[in-house]
């Protein structure tokens, strides 16, 4: 017998043995230590020392060793880049659901000439990258004079999130039955009390499916505070993580306690709420 | 009366935020492209001389075309390491074998971290010296296989496209996963009484089916290619380095705007010029996939 009848044999034997559920099952298990591997690595190294980090990166360190990060919440900025970071997103999403939802109940609920244009507007900036357009966004907030403060950051997000906002909420509060709405309104309640008391509550999950979607790449961005953020002070977490990294370049254990740190509360709140980050992150993708 | 004033107080606040922060700055990122800039002053009205500077006239010429053709190659290189292994994970993770949840929180974890925490990262492990992939290579027998990954140019981009493909599978995943759980029971229960073949159900029956994934998934990534920023601003530096190899037209744009790492060089005519092509690029290419791609799409 030759040696090519040989392995294929061999071959056959494997998938026999496995079948077909179990080279699927091989398959998502490498995948998951591929995804998970890294991650796994950067969080042993943050308890490490250079030494152990260069000898031995996969092995599992002595968890007690909070040296590095101790080193980085006393001698850093961590800290404040972590509160400038949960002020801006905090500022953006508030007011992106707030403006949105806004927006998406007058579309919505109202019958105005010139509703579906308005809608068309929004939705018309869904599809505009407004990265390149960041020389004039960088002129207009010089000439508002807020270049350098979190509110040039807070607007820029606001843009950038109203658009699929609208588009996700004006579809959802469509769907809301009129009964509701119509009992109140012979009542003689106000229109703001409608909204305000009546609809409003309908609308929570939607509500939360925007606000993750938005908060993901608010809470991530790199390029806005880039262009329009100086002051150390100011500097949001990706921001400041570029910083750290530059002035501790060969402390390898502080790295990697930076990184670990800065994923830590977003991997936490990932697991604790995966079904809602899967949903809302790709709710413009699935229909 | 009331009424037309409440609906105004909705619609105008929202309103008036996107015509100021979205549609004047996109309207304005056209015209800023035919004067000629002083630093931060507009000057004289220049016609298309800003778009002839950076398509024809060198060094800008060369530059253009390196970074496209690399921005060409990222979109090809993850359209396979990105689009197609997150179709095999979708198949494999929707048999709903024992730990497929697990499978699928953790293929998506990667998604949720910043560019900048996954690009640090990576730099961190393809350090030559010290990196983990190095270190694993020499402790393994294979020290003849280590490289300087970010260092020379025939392995920068690749490290690139890597990683970004470790960020981002996940992505793809879930929504090819969701195509393919709406496809109706009674269709799959079908194509099992005709044929045994795995291949032929993916390739007649899964595919096609979850053709309105395909779409969305094709189109954001070619989006995602041609702005392509944050991760070898982090990896690779704003210069494209080593030598330009990893050079891409969100770099190229941002140096040009806005200077390079010695801050000299800002120039906004160039820059808005550049930054219109890549826009009009975007729009047509996009326009187009997303219209071909729904022609194959096919109503259950």
């Amino acid at each position: 017998m030759s040696a090519a009848t040989e392995t294929y044999y061999d071959r056959r034997g494997i998938l026999q043995m496995l079948g077909r559920d179990g080279l699927i099952q091989v398959i998502l298990i490498l995948n998951t230590i591929v995804m998970l591997g890294p991650l796994v690595i950067m969080f042993f190294a943050a308890f490490k020392t250079n030494a152990e980090i260069f000898q031995s990166p996969f092995s599992v360190p002595d968890f007690t060793n909070f040296a590095n990060i101790a080193k980085i919440w006393t001698e850093t900025n961590f800290l404040r880049y972590l509160i400038n970071s949960v002020i801006v997103t905090g500022s953006s999403i508030v007011l992106i659901l707030t403006l949105g939802t806004m927006a998406a109940y007058g579309i919505a609920r109202y019958n105005f000439r010139g509703s579906g244009f308005v809608l068309m507007f929004f939705v018309a900036g869904l599809t505009l990258p407004l990265k390149l357009a960041i020389i004039p966004l960088f002129i207009l907030m010089r000439d508002l004079g807020i270049l350098n403060t979190q509110l040039s950051l807070i607007i820029i997000y606001v843009a950038m999130g109203l658009p699929t906002t609208v588009f996700i909420m004006t579809g959802f509060i469509r769907t809301l039955p009129n009964e509701l709405e119509d009992a109140a309104r012979m009542d003689g309640a106000s229109e703001p009390r409608i909204m305000w008391s009546i609809m409003l509550p309908l609308v929570r999950p939607a509500l939360v499916i925007a606000g993750i979607q938005n908060v993901v790449p608010i809470w991530n961005d790199f390029f806005f505070p880039l262009i329009f953020i100086q002051k150390d002070a100011l500097k949001t977490l990706p921001q400041g993580l570029t910083t750290f990294m530059g002035e501790y370049t060969t402390d390898w254990g502080i790295l990697f306690a930076g990184l670990m740190l800065s994923s830590a509360p977003v991997i936490l709140i990932y697991i604790i709420l995966s079904r809602q980050f899967i949903n809302g992150m790709t709710a413009g993708a699935v229909k | 009366m009331a009424r037309r004033l409440w609906i105004t107080a909705l619609i105008v606040p929202p309103l008036a935020f996107v015509a100021l922060f979205v549609v004047y700055p996109i309207i304005s990122a056209f015209a800023y492209a035919f004067f000629q800039w002083h630093g931060l002053a507009r000057g004289e009205f220049v016609g298309f001389a800003n778009f002839y500077k950076v398509l024809f006239t060198q060094p800008y010429a060369d530059w253009t075309v390196n970074a496209f053709t690399h921005n060409v190659l990222v979109f090809f290189a993850l359209m396979v390491l990105q689009n197609g292994i997150g179709f095999l994970l979708a198949y494999c993770v929707w048999r709903e074998l024992p730990g497929a949840a697990f499978h699928r929180i953790a293929v998506f974890l990667p998604v949720v971290l910043s560019t900048i925490i996954v690009g640090f990262l990576f730099k961190l492990f393809l350090h030559p010296l010290f990196g983990v992939v190095n270190i694993s290579l020499r402790g393994t027998g294979l020290g003849w296989l280590a490289q300087p990954w970010l260092g020379q140019g025939s392995t920068a981009l690749w490290s690139l496209i890597i990683a970004n493909a470790w960020h981002m599978v996940g992505f793809p995943t879930l929504v090819f996963l969701a195509g393919m759980q709406r496809i109706p029971g009674e269709i799959l229960d079908a194509v099992r009484m005709e044929t045994e073949s795995e291949w032929v159900k993916i390739s007649k029956v899964v595919w096609p089916l979850v053709a309105p994934s395909a779409t969305v998934v094709f189109t954001l990534l070619f989006v995602g290619s041609f702005n392509w920023f944050e991760l070898p601003y982090i990896m690779a530096g704003v210069d494209g380095s080593p030598h330009k190899s990893t050079d891409v037209l969100g770099l190229y744009f941002y140096r040009t705007a806005f200077g390079d790492q010695s801050g000299s060089g800002q120039d906004f005519g160039a820059g808005s010029a550049l930054a219109v092509l890549i826009f009009v690029f975007i729009a047509v290419f996009a326009g187009f996939i997303t219209f071909r791609l729904r022609k194959r799409e096919i109503q259950i």
